[in-house]
């Protein structure tokens, strides 16, 4: 953790003087070229830009970065492995903490997480950890690193519904604390929204597969065409097929619309359905691959957070002629990545502010024509702390489009809800405790059917804290925590057990 | 468990052939075949590059472990299945039981409406109402004699059958409105009705319950990609609010449909679908045509 050792030179402490001062830039695609392909648009860091890199990190003692990561990744730790060139050892400093580098660098919002809270970003850039993260996480996938811990099996069988981050974090965990796990997928392929939501441009559906295996490797099995709740409900899986625990990370999915006339013409669509359909489905294949999907010249989004920047540039590279995303803020409240907006601006999306929609117009073929809409103006901060937009009297508009893709966030899936007693809270996500316990006993939930629709690393930060409580919950020891001699002696035990170990002695038997 | 049969598809155990087009598939699957229920549906993929469709289960044995699927071919991926699916082949992807299944309530006396391939999915519905007591009357409706099948399913459940043919070639002549009209005239006493159907088939059965205010329960099949509620395109208007036909249904009071809106969704992918066809039909050809020279030498 420390830069010096006991009997090894001293390293000379860095200052923000000494580092290179300038962030290393990642190799993009031009946004022209990429506009219409679908391959990747960053394509990440060479060797060198992530050796420049790394000798950014000035090692602070601090570490805020630590405490600014969902899963705590010791980023000091790993970036310290990459400037001393063993990179499969900041491979092992990362994949300690989380099994997706490849996923995780590419998706996660870092600018207001661990690098939101960089040292050196109070006088700087700050370091690019997710860059470098992803470069040691695609350098594993390319080496065929793969960290398979020595799995000593506890015998006790864990369920998870749902494959996507969430659940796969949650195996991993359960799978390295001995579980026999098995995930369930509704959908034909694993993966969540990984496959059928991040298009291909931000998050190859290979990187994706590549870390699936890995949790093969681990001894995962994966279920798919497996619609928990209804081929067997949460119930059954406890009472009669015999896990121990089971984990539900079902994702909110149930895609909101406004309510507002014309939302049933033919040309309207979910995001969801827009992006399930173009990545899961490859109807941008069509006819290759079956699935068809509707042609849009002139495509109108609403929204501005992750999914409808991602539903934007996906229509682009459909062959839209142009693309326009309706957001009822201003830029600076739009929930989406900096990056992403900005990425989408290159690649010639047009942006309209402070604008929502009242009512979309048909053609009289029960096409979409237009949308009309008022400008907004933003008034008092609400509960969200975000200024509530107020719409201007008399300042309605119409904008030419023949498709509107809704993206304005999702209500919770109803399905478990519908087919088991768990306990639900009002809005119809499950309620659980701080441990992410339900209201059934060695049944955890985690991830947007908790708390709505969040982030991927939050997902898989919810899917390891379920994962602890579910080993507290079955006995097994947490293998998280690190034993130590405690200075305090016998102060820091009760009838000779060391008092960390309480609640970690076996309660339980698997048989 | 069942991970064999989750890497290389579920089987086709049986398959029968009702008329040009419309064929039926018996699929293991032992543990759907112990959850479905009546008007529920599942999602079927024939191929890895094969579309996700939504199919009604038209029957399940428990015992055997199978459930049935009567499927009609008239697009590009049911050809293909008509064509490429035989016993002993597999589906790629079989999910479900999907939807809530179907209400079988206390009514005493009830109308199950099939029409077309509709027939299918409205037998495990007659069949439940019948095992939960009920005095059941089948109307069934096709449009001749050489299209009609499992009649005798339904004698076996129906305590009466009124078969409807649109050139009178079987049974009565005319729409499954007209053997509606009939049965009701009959009976004044139907506490119910179910219908399932191409969408102006139930239309037309709505209202012809309407006037007699007897409670009509429709079971809509919308476009929909995934089943689960997440892509939202099985949105259907029900009186003034919007349900996802996936998980709020399908089965819905027919009284409230707006079926005109219905109607209209399902044209959504129809240019799309006519390119496809075509395609298909080109490839056909195109394979018929050294399977005809390899016949000649």
């Amino acid at each position: 953790m420390t830069t010096e050792t006991a009997n090894g030179p001293r390293k000379k402490k860095k200052t923000i003087r000494m580092i290179p001062q300038a962030r290393t830039p990642a190799h993009e695609q031009d946004p022209k070229a990429r506009a219409r392909n679908f391959k990747e648009v960053n394509c990440g860091y060479l060797v060198e830009d992530a050796q420049l890199e790394a000798e950014r990190c000035l090692m602070c003692p601090d570490q805020p970065c630590v405490r600014g990561c969902p899963v705590n990744i010791a980023i000091p730790d790993f970036i310290e492995k990459i400037t001393e060139r063993d990179y499969r050892g900041a491979y092992d400093v990362i994949t300690a903490s989380n099994l997706l580098p490849s996923v995780c660098g590419r998706v996660c919002p870092q600018e207001s997480q661990c690098e939101g809270v960089c040292t050196v970003g109070e006088s700087l850039e700050p370091v690019a950890i997710g860059r470098l993260e992803r470069w040691v996480g695609d350098l594993a996938i390319k080496e065929g690193w793969s960290n398979i811990p020595y799995i000593e099996p506890s015998g006790f069988r864990v369920g998870i519904v749902g494959s996507g981050p969430a659940g796969m974090a949650c195996a991993a965990d359960m799978a390295k604390a001995g579980c026999e796990v098995t995930v369930y997928e509704a959908f034909h392929e694993p993966g969540g929204v990984l496959k059928y939501g991040i298009p291909d441009f931000r998050l190859p559906n290979s990187i994706v597969d590549a870390e699936i295996e890995k949790l093969k490797q681990l001894g995962v099995r994966f279920e798919c065409n497996t619609l928990v709740g209804r081929l067997f409900t949460i119930e059954q899986m406890v009472d009669e097929m015999g896990f121990h625990a089971v984990f539900i990370g079902t994702g909110a999915g149930y895609p909101s619309f406004m309510g507002i006339p014309g939302e049933n013409l033919n040309g309207v669509l979910s995001a969801n359905e827009l992006l399930t359909r173009c990545n899961l489905m490859h109807a941008r294949e069509f006819p290759n691959y079956d699935t068809p999907m509707q042609p849009g010249n002139r495509v109108a989004v609403i929204g501005a957070g992750n999914t409808a920047m991602d539903a934007l540039r996906v229509c682009l590279r459909l062959g839209a002629d142009s693309v326009s995303c309706l957001y009822r803020r201003s830029r600076a409240e739009a929930p989406a990545r900096v990056e992403e907006i900005h990425h989408a601006e290159e690649e010639g999306i047009v942006f309209h502010w402070l604008v929502s929609p009242v009512e979309i117009l048909e053609d009289g073929n029960r096409s979409v024509r237009a949308v009309r809409c008022v400008r907004m103006t933003l008034g008092e901060p609400d509960a969200s702390g975000r200024r509530r937009p107020v719409p201007e009297p008399g300042s309605e508009f119409e904008i030419e489009a023949d498709m509107v893709v809704y993206a304005i966030g999702t209500n919770a899936n109803p399905i478990i809800g519908q087919t088991s007693r768990l306990k639900l809270d009002k809005r119809g996500y499950i309620a659980t405790d701080e441990n992410l316990a339900t209201s059934i006993p060695g049944v955890y939930a985690g991830g947007d059917i908790v708390t709505g629709a969040a982030t991927v690393i939050e997902a898989m930060g919810a899917g390891r804290r379920a994962a602890r409580g579910m080993k507290a919950y079955l006995g097994l020891r947490d293998t998280d925590f690190v034993y130590q001699d405690r200075p305090d002696g016998a102060a820091s035990t009760l009838f000779g057990i060391d008092r960390a170990e309480h609640g970690y002695a076996r309660v339980r038997s698997p048989r | 468990m069942t991970t064999d049969t989750q890497t290389s598809g579920y089987e086709i155990v049986a398959r029968q052939d009702f008329s040009e087009v419309t064929f039926l598939l018996e699929v293991r699957h032992p543990m759907l075949a112990k959850a479905a229920r009546a008007g529920q549906f599942v999602i079927v993929m024939a191929s890895e590059h094969g579309e996700r469709i939504p199919l009604t289960i038209a029957d399940y044995d428990r015992d055997k472990g199978t459930i049935t699927l009567v499927i009609q071919a008239v697009g590009k991926t049911t050809r293909e299945m008509q064509r490429d699916l035989g016993v002993g082949s597999r589906l790629v992807a079989l999910v479900g039981p999907m939807g809530i299944p179907s209400h079988i309530g206390k009514a005493k006396k009830v109308l199950c409406v099939g029409g077309g391939l509709g027939v299918a999915p409205v037998f495990p519905q007659a069949r439940a109402f019948k095992e939960s007591g009920a005095y059941v009357i089948g109307v069934l409706g096709f449009r001749n004699r050489d299209l009609v099948f499992w009649e005798d399913k339904f004698r076996a459940c129906c305590d009466e059958l009124i078969l409807c043919t649109d050139d009178g070639s079987a049974g009565i002549k005319g729409l499954v409105t007209e053997g509606i009209r009939q049965a009701i005239a009959k009976h004044p006493d139907i506490d119910e009705c179910v219908a399932v159907g191409p969408p102006v088939m139930m239309k037309g059965c709505a209202e012809a319950t309407r006037p007699h205010r007897i409670k009509t329960m429709v079971s809509l099949n919308p476009v929909m990609v995934d089943g689960t509620g997440m892509c939202g395109g099985c949105r259907v208007k029900i009186g003034e609010v919007v349900k996802f036909a996936c998980v709020d249904g399908p089965d819905f009071d027919g009284h409230l449909v707006d079926f005109d809106d219905l109607m209209f969704r399902l044209q959504r992918y129809k240019a799309t679908e006519r390119e496809a066809a075509a395609k298909f039909d080109e490839n056909c050809r195109m394979r018929s045509i050294p399977d005809a020279a390899g016949g000649a030498t």
